[in-house]
């Protein structure tokens, strides 16, 4: 009985606290009778954004600077601060798998963006006639997004492998002289693991396109339809221009996808054959973990975060260029 | 205040008595990654014996087969200052713990064991670090194997090959007849498990040692390693074009079914035919990789000893790594994972014909030279020149026109890069 007496003074307390404040500004609460309130008022909104602050805080920016550092340092199995300036950079520059991952990830990144922009807008604009079981439709090119890339990855791994998927099927339905050995040709093997990207989220590209081609003032359509403009002309000189900011988006979340891309090629060929399809992520993986050389994999950990900033920066310097003038 | 005085004295005087009252019964934190088949079946048998002798166990198992989810581990336990009493740490990086000093002395137990009479120098010596022993080597498995399927060879008509040259002819005659000849799985790891047993036959054990344990570059970037290199391309175009990717227990599924007849691969492949059925001398047969008679390239798995600070915990560590040497332990353990026991002194009637073999060859071995540490398993290397030197063999297995006079000069630079 005390203790439910307790509890309800401490609810009707809380209770008071908060009606007051939220009926009075703190500037015109008196300043005598709770200096200790007004100061927790001000405190509070602080107090309560402080923890993910700080988890923020350590968890990327501090080990971001902490991986900076030990890039500079001979670490190998574990950290060490013996520094040795830019050595393991110079060493990830002589590192002919280091130029493969990233001239991977050039052919990968390039391709994976371009052709999932390319089959997500054709897609929206389908979609966008005003057609029969649209919402269904949808769902299903959206859908591979809901799957992990571990998933989207062993699939693919199944399918494109010549003694297992696609060819076998071929082979025996009678066709063959059918040949499709891109995943286990180190020359090719690249280009399937952007198939299989490119499947996952071109979905995605879509939805976003849809959204914003749904938010387009029909007038425009019907005013350029009038003075005779025929339906791609629309599209291709006045709605899609009109579509810039969800362009950028779709660019940026496509680029971090691409550059961050680890489990997928883990999944579907652990970089093989060789190191073919090493990524850049992979190569940081392998070096730091299983080889030994973290001094190395933080180097192009590094080099990682500088492709991302490089995409990033003019973004954001664009955005809030803008925002001024606004 | 009085009491508070007198409790004070009880404890400090409990705290004195204590460790000598339960010094019989430590607890023994074990990280290994024996988590499935034999192998599981293989620590099971070590817990048992651990709590035989009243000793606690905690196991410490991080999955993965090649353990590198458990170093990952074992890395953030050392540097917070909380190791397990043992890991299971292999080869060349036994010694980058130790270094770091991390790692207790056994000299205790080895000694009163007489270690150095029981396991071959070339294998202490890995488990050595500035001459005190630091881990215990738990068994030997044989990497320089070829399985073969005996129903294939009889239908082509064939015997098993012992030269690379033999190899080809009768890798020729299969493939005429409509088998894959080398069951193979494009893994790094495999790819350099085969360059592993075609470089000891082209090199010799003395070579090879010099090219892959001290690294002279005599040896690496010479007319021997081209050769070496195109014998390999060689062996290796009796692969099937299928194999990138391909897991090594799925090559050895080929050799099972009568698809390929035979594959290049460590004696843990046995633990697939066993699983099949099969009766080793009937079904399948083991011999030497093609050139490798009489020579041996060791795999061995080791337990490294951290630095304990608790009297119950360092008695628990010393039994356990007692036990492991035990011969009751080494039998029992070694016929669950398809290894042979470490010590050279021991009845090998329980084993089947494989081991017997393969112990006969390790004895002889050890006192002839032929004994030599494989690369392509971390025994003889530390684990970055051996990623080196996967990087330049994987990438000439899989290069659509290898060269070997350039490959050497890669793996020169490779290695060399790295020292």
């Amino acid at each position: 009985m005390p203790c439910q007496a307790a509890l309800r003074a401490a609810f009707g307390f809380i209770r008071g606290f908060f009606m007051e404040h939220t009926q009075y500004r703190p500037a015109e609460v008196a300043r005598a009778p709770s200096g200790l309130m007004d100061g927790l008022q001000r405190w509070l909104p602080k107090l309560v954004v402080a923890p993910t602050v700080i988890l923020i805080g350590i968890g990327i920016y501090g080990y971001m600077l902490w991986t900076g550092v030990l890039s500079f340092t001979n670490s190998s199995f574990l950290p060490s601060y013996e520094f040795i300036g830019l050595d393991q950079y110079a060493k990830l520059m002589e590192s002919e798998r280091w130029l493969v991952a990233s001239r991977n990830l050039a052919i990968f990144g390039g391709l994976f963006i371009a052709s999932c922009l390319l089959i997500g807008v054709v897609l929206a604009i389908f979609l966008d006639q005003r057609i029969r079981q649209e919402g269904a439709i949808r769902t299903i090119y959206l859908y591979p997004m809901a799957l992990s890339m571990i998933v989207t990855g062993t699939v693919w791994r199944w399918i494109l492998n010549p003694s297992l998927g696609l060819e076998k099927l071929m082979h025996d339905w009678g066709w063959t002289s059918f040949s499709f050995d891109w995943l286990v040709d180190s020359d090719f093997a690249i280009y399937t693991i952007v198939m299989a990207a490119v499947w996952q989220a071109s979905g995605f590209v879509m939805a976003l396109f849809l959204a914003g081609l749904r938010g387009v003032d029909s007038s425009i359509m019907r005013a350029a339809r009038v003075d005779g403009a025929s339906l791609p002309t629309i599209y291709w000189k006045i709605i899609l221009p009109s579509l810039r900011p969800v362009f950028f988006s779709s660019v940026m979340v496509l680029a971090h996808i691409a550059i961050k891309s680890f489990d997928l090629v883990m999944a579907m060929t652990s970089g093989g054959p060789g190191y073919s399809t090493d990524l850049p992520a992979v190569f940081m993986y392998a070096h730091t973990f299983t080889r030994g050389q973290m001094g190395l994999g933080s180097a192009s950990a590094m080099l990682m975060l500088g492709a991302i900033l490089a995409l990033l920066v003019p973004y954001l310097y664009s955005e809030l260029r803008g925002k001024r003038h606004d | 205040m009085n009491t508070f005085k007198r409790n004070l004295t009880a404890l400090a005087v409990s705290a004195v008595l204590m460790p000598t009252a339960a010094v019989q019964a430590g607890e023994v934190e074990v990280l290994h990654w024996w988590t499935a088949g034999g192998e599981a079946k293989a620590a099971a048998a070590l817990k048992e014996m651990m709590e035989e002798q009243g000793h606690t166990w905690k196991d410490f198992a991080v999955a993965g087969g090649g353990g590198e989810a458990a170093m990952t581990v074992l890395k953030t336990r050392a540097v917070s200052g909380n190791p397990p009493a043992a890991a299971q740490i292999k080869g060349l990086d036994i010694r980058e713990w130790a270094k770091l000093g991390f790692l207790t002395s056994l000299d205790s137990v080895a000694e009163s064991e007489s270690w150095d009479q029981l396991i071959p120098p070339t294998i202490s010596d890995v488990m050595k670090y500035e001459g005190e022993y630091v881990a215990v080597p738990v068994n030997v498995h044989r990497v320089n194997w070829l399985w073969v399927n005996p129903q294939v060879m009889e239908d082509v008509g064939v015997e098993i090959p012992t030269t690379l040259d033999e190899f080809f002819e009768v890798a020729d005659k299969l493939k005429a007849e409509g088998y894959i000849p080398l069951a193979h799985g494009g893994q790094p790891w495999q790819d350099a498990t085969v360059f592993d047993a075609v470089a000891l036959a082209e090199l010799g054990p003395d070579n090879y040692r010099k090219a892959f344990v001290d690294h002279d570059m005599s040896v690496i970037n010479s007319n021997k390693m081209e050769e070496v290199f195109s014998q390999f391309a060689k062996v290796m175009s009796y692969v099937d074009d299928n194999a990138p990717g391909r897991d090594w227990n799925t090559a050895t599924g080929m050799v099972i079914r009568g698809e390929a007849a035979m594959q290049i691969m460590g004696d843990w492949a046995k633990g697939e035919f066993t699983a099949a059925g099969l009766t080793p001398g009937e079904d399948y047969l083991c011999a030497p990789a093609p050139g490798t008679e009489g020579q041996f390239t060791f795999n061995v798995d080791s337990f490294a000893m951290f630095k304990l600070s608790e009297e119950e915990g360092i008695k628990a560590q010393e039994d356990l790594v007692r036990t492991i040497l035990e011969p009751e332990f080494q039998t029992l353990f070694n016929q669950n994972k398809g290894s042979i026991p470490v010590r050279t002194d021991m009845d090998m009637s329980a084993f089947d014909t494989c081991a017997q073999a393969s112990m006969d060859t390790f004895k002889s071995s050890a006192d002839d030279g032929g004994l030599v540490p494989s690369f392509s398993h971390g025994l003889a290397t530390t684990s970055y020149i051996q990623g080196q030197i996967f990087d330049v063999v994987t990438n000439f297995v899989n290069s659509n026109n290898p060269d070997p006079v350039k490959t050497t000069d890669q793996l020169a630079a490779a290695i060399q890069s790295a020292m």
